[in-house]
């Protein structure tokens, strides 16, 4: 089959049978690393948006109270990683808001830092942080994450399919792992991290 | 200059910016991450954080000469520049923000404004370098030579 300019759009509308895409929104007031997360993650097969701050993140997400406006444009966001040192919002702000967010609570939050303050980190934690990322990240930090992440919507997605409803003749899922795009809720408990669930910083010196 | 020429000395200047420790290993990460969808990619990241710098370097300069000096915009503004300077692996930028960050908390507006001329020095010289080592790249590809990998 030729490769054409047509064939993303069509495999698009059509089920994915190549290795699961997840969509990253990545968070960062700095140039220079929203260039390099930016890379990171596309060189990781992954599909990315950037934004510039915490509040066009919200923005993006739908979740600005205002209604959905520039760039929010439907594609399911699965992972979100964001830088915590920002003017405005910081990305422990951002998280929370996030977590509060009955429809986006579910969105696992990755935070990076350059420091390692270990108070930062359980506080981060403790507010629902999926993991925490020292800067600068690395290209084994994103792989780790990604295999995380997919395996976690693989697991949800195996409780969903076992509840007695079926789901699939319904409609076609934009992503074949697609939780929070279900009717119907499962009696199964969200994905998050105990408070006491310490990342394993790989990337410490 | 024949291409073997150009590649020793693309080796050398590369070897001898990690050897005095004006980069470290991120910015070989950096290189990793560049291919043939991406040729320029380690350029424009060190473009960006050129831009970046002067920028910075400029509000600290103006910072720093105002009577009153607000301590906390000191103290962000180095906070961006030893994040942008740890991202591209410019490690002696990056090092010599950590003694600045620690006169930015004591408020000593003397030793502060030492170490933006240290901040400076150090960015002038790896810009130098790394501008040297872009060069040397271009010249190599001009004269039909691939870049060699370094270990």
């Amino acid at each position: 089959m030729a490769i054409t300019a047509g064939e993303e759009v069509m495999a698009r509308d059509s089920l994915p049978s190549g290795p699961p895409e997840l969509h990253v929104l990545a968070v960062d007031d700095s140039h220079v690393d929203r260039k390099v997360i930016e890379r990171l993650l596309k060189i990781s097969s992954c599909r990315v948006t950037v934004v510039e701050s915490g509040s066009r993140a919200l923005q993006y997400l739908g979740l600005d109270g205002e209604r959905a406006s520039v760039g929010f444009d439907g594609l399911k966001v699965n992972l979100i990683m964001t830088d915590y040192s920002m003017p405005g919002m910081t990305g422990y702000e951002l998280l929370k808001k996030i977590k509060e967010s009955s429809t986006m609570r579910e969105i696992p939050v990755v935070i990076m830092s350059s420091e390692n303050i270990l108070t930062r980190i359980d506080r981060c934690l403790e507010e629902g942080a999926e993991d925490f990322l020292l800067k600068p990240v690395k290209l084994a930090d994103v792989k780790r994450l990604k295999d995380s992440v997919l395996r976690e919507q693989g697991e949800e997605h195996e409780e969903r399919r076992s509840c007695k409803r079926k789901l699939q003749d319904e409609y076609m899922p934009a992503s074949p792992c697609d939780p929070s795009s279900t009717p119907m809720p499962c009696p199964s408990p969200p994905s998050l991290q105990p408070p006491s669930k310490r990342p394993r910083l790989l990337n410490v010196d | 200059m024949e291409v073997g020429q150009l590649q020793r000395q693309f080796v050398e200047h590369t070897a001898s910016m990690f050897h005095e420790g004006f980069l470290d290993g991120q910015f070989s990460q950096l290189q990793q991450l560049q291919d043939e969808s991406n040729p320029d990619f380690v350029v424009e990241v060190v473009s960006l954080f050129f831009q970046d710098s002067e920028r910075l370097l400029n509000e600290l300069t103006r910072a720093l000469d105002q009577k009153c000096v607000d301590f906390k915009k000191v103290d962000a503004h180095v906070h961006q520049l030893k994040g942008s300077s740890s991202s591209i692996g410019a490690q002696r930028v990056k090092n010599s923000c950590f003694n600045f960050r620690n006169f930015c908390e004591e408020q000593n507006t003397e030793a502060c404004f030492r170490c933006l001329q240290l901040v400076k020095q150090e960015y002038l010289l790896v810009k130098n370098k790394l501008e040297t080592l872009f060069r040397l790249e271009q010249q190599i590809l001009a004269a039909g030579g691939s870049i060699p990998m370094m270990e």
